[in-house]
């Protein structure tokens, strides 16, 4: 009996350290120069800071730096470092940017825009994927930051949010525009989707793609489904959009799963024209996958590397990360450029709050007009989607070409 | 007809990989007693072992596959010895916890040393075999290669251990180790040796796994192992946990009911239609279809 009183004092003894600490941690946080390695800035490598506090603004990236998304996220990065890069150059207004890695898992994704706020983030570029999207844009409608994300493309990230914006298409959008495209220069052809409905993006741009195939009188012949715990086996899904005679394959789903199919159509000697949407991007880049079995696909994209605008732009990132740039790259880059414009625009300094950043912001988003890399004249309506026109491509020899 | 007989291939070629999951896990069940939970993670270890060695260093598949199993072979000694030996007089749940620590140990080891970005894992063997040869490609009928190789690995594995256990001096001394630990070591048997025995092999069954789903199945990731580890340890259950055959039979039966599933019923339900017999299976055959069902004597 006097061991467990024993063990009870130590227990509470404990408990009281702790809940010192926390007191302390909290009071830390909020004067003006932390000690505490909680609220230093992470990740050392990942932040470019040209200037101090105060001089410069304060953007942050969250987006899969790792994980089975991680070629958007590393290529957004790098992408908003060149046009940081670019701006800060330019003289004028000058961008501190930081980069935090997300996994494409939701609660990750919200740990690290917590850790950008406590850095003292005023505007964000990202979330790059869409579930990690609608749970961090959630919190930062709360919090009052502005939002653009280069690629989520739901519109549940956007839905009921007036801070948050997308550079991309939104699903419907893509879902639409591809149903168009098919009716356009596939047509009359036999259509068959597989999609993952356990993934807002992919239900998203099935439904619309669905819906949009009836009014256009495509015949979807097939609709198979897959889940995460089941997306290595696609041999009955396959079997069957092939005994259905399915001459297109609709595919609103990402690489890596797209990567298995691709392999396992091949194997069963069945060759229709698949058929991506964004999340395609990044299938020739997959680690020991056999490119040539690409070979064909086509995919929607805003983005083309051989476009004579984006010639400045292709060359700086080929030249410091050695590859060509990925329509993830261009969104992120026309992301940091949009921020920049809205931020001349409205008349903001880097010494202002992100709130009140965040106001000056949305009421620019209204009015501003953009040229990017990802599409000429860019305009955002009330809801924070972006109005401007898909175009697909198709891979020949590993690289896109314009069909 | 053809479909038909193409659902089948498909059922056949998924079922015999979680058929040489199963025959892992049932063999450790069998005689140690315990459910591995970390079975699904040493295949994984297995499948990145084999990639490193036949992509990145270009040896040939046998070399890797040999090299992936002695790997597998070690790692699960040790796993036996650190994390499940100390616990041999504790309660089965213990040891039912630790081995999920295990798993997650693997699993985030996995992504600390390979990083999480999913690999494509090329076939060792390529090609398929034509049975039908239609006009088109709809009305053939072809299986590859490496589906035949999984069922012919999981046929000889499955006589192979058999004969292992009925026939050897080692056979025995692991089936009266099941039977009654106690008893087994009154009569001289080294029962901590012969439970790392059963690991070693179990282990080295999972590296085989592991190269053969990874071929079939062509993502590799940390978390490549752990759904079909689910699957085949379902499969083990069904055929009557602790039986060979059974985990066999079970393995082929899940696979079956999972491609029909999906074809005939709904992709979306293929899960549910897979466990829902599960249950109904245990409810009429607590044991499994070939399990043995014991009576506990009071």
């Amino acid at each position: 009996m006097k061991k467990f009183t024993k063990i009870i004092a130590l227990v509470l003894c404990f408990a009281l350290i702790a809940a010192f600490a926390a007191c302390a941690k909290d009071g830390g946080s909020e004067t003006a120069a932390p000690a505490g390695d909680e609220t230093a800035a992470p990740a050392g490598d990942e932040t470019a800071a040209p200037a101090a506090d105060g001089e410069a603004f304060k953007i942050g990236l969250v987006g899969p730096l790792t994980g089975p998304a991680a070629i958007y996220g590393n290529a957004a990065k790098n992408g908003a470092q060149i046009a940081v890069d670019e701006i800060n150059a330019k003289g004028g207004i000058q961008f501190a940017y930081q980069a935090q890695d997300d996994e494409h898992d939701a609660e990750k994704s919200v740990n690290a825009y917590n850790t950008l706020v406590d850095w003292g983030m005023q505007a964000l570029v990202g979330p790059i994927t869409t579930t990690p999207a609608v749970a961090v844009s959630a919190e930062a409608a709360n919090d009052r930051i502005f939002c653009l994300t280069p690629s989520a493309s739901s519109t549940d990230v956007i839905d009921g949010k007036d801070n948050m914006f997308q550079v991309c298409f939104t699903d419907p959008n893509q879902g639409t525009a591809s149903a168009d495209y098919i009716a356009e220069n596939l047509a009359g052809k036999s259509v068959a989707v597989i999609y993952r409905n356990d993934d807002a993006y992919s239900q998203g741009i099935r439904d619309t793609f669905v819906k949009e195939a009836e009014a256009k009188g495509i015949d979807v012949v097939y609709e198979g489904t897959f889940t995460d715990a089941t997306s290595t086996d696609f041999s009955v899904q396959l079997t069957e959009a092939q005994s259905k005679n399915a001459e297109v394959v609709f595919l609103p789903i990402y690489y890596t799963p797209a990567s298995v199919i691709l392999k396992q159509a091949a194997d069963m000697d069945y060759a229709p024209t698949f058929f991506g949407v964004d999340g395609m991007d990044g299938i020739l880049t997959v680690e020991g996958f056999d490119t040539s079995l690409a070979e064909g696909v086509m995919l929607l994209t805003p983005f083309s590397a051989d476009d004579p605008n984006a010639k400045d732009f292709v060359d700086a990132y080929q030249a410091a990360y050695g590859e060509v740039p990925n329509q993830f790259a261009a969104d992120a880059y026309d992301a940091v450029y949009i921020i920049y414009q809205a931020l001349q625009n409205a008349g903001c300094t880097p010494d202002m709050a992100a709130a009140d950043i965040c106001e000056a912001l949305v009421a620019q988003m209204a009015t501003i007009t953009v040229d990017g890399l990802t599409g000429q004249g860019m305009t955002w309506d009330e809801s924070g989607a972006v109005s401007k026109a898909p175009m697909a491509v198709v891979i020949k020899d590993g690289a896109y070409v314009t069909p | 007809m053809i479909v038909f007989l193409s659902h089948l291939i498909n059922g056949l070629s998924l079922g015999s990989v979680y058929a040489i999951i199963a025959l892992g896990y049932t063999m450790v069940y069998g005689i140690a007693k315990m459910l591995n939970f970390a079975h699904g993670d040493v295949i994984m270890v297995g499948g990145y072992i084999s990639y490193i060695l036949m992509f990145n260093l270009g040896m040939p598949w046998w070399v890797a596959l040999l090299a992936a199993m002695l790997v597998c072979t070690l790692l699960g000694v040790l796993i036996e010895g650190f994390a499940y030996r100390p616990l041999r007089a504790a309660p089965s749940l213990a040891v039912l916890i630790t081995a999920i620590g295990v798993s997650y140990l693997l699993q985030n080891s996995a992504l600390l040393i390979w990083k999480s970005n999913p690999k494509s894992y090329p076939s060792i063997i390529e090609g398929s075999l034509m049975l039908i040869k239609g006009e088109t490609a709809s009305d053939s009928l072809s299986v590859t290669y490496i589906s035949l190789m999984t069922v012919g690995a999981c046929v000889i594995i499955m006589v192979g251990l058999t004969l292992f256990t009925s026939n050897t001096k080692m056979g025995k001394a692991m089936r009266a180790c099941s039977e009654d630990k106690g008893a087994a070591q009154l009569m001289g048997i080294n029962v901590n040796k012969t439970i790392s025995v059963t690991f070693a092999i179990g282990s080295a069954l999972a590296a085989v796994a592991g190269v053969l789903m990874c071929s079939s199945y062509p993502t590799l990731s940390p978390t490549t192992g752990s759904m079909p580890g689910i699957k085949a340890f379902t499969a083990a259950v069904f055929g009557g946990i602790g039986s060979i055959p059974g985990a066999f039979l079970g393995g082929l039966l899940i696979g079956l009911i999972e491609s029909f599933a999906k074809a005939y019923v709904s992709t979306q339900l293929a899960n549910t239609i897979v466990f829902a017999v599960l249950i109904i299976v245990l409810l009429i055959r607590p044991a499994g279809l070939l399990g043995k069902y014991v009576p506990e004597k009071v």
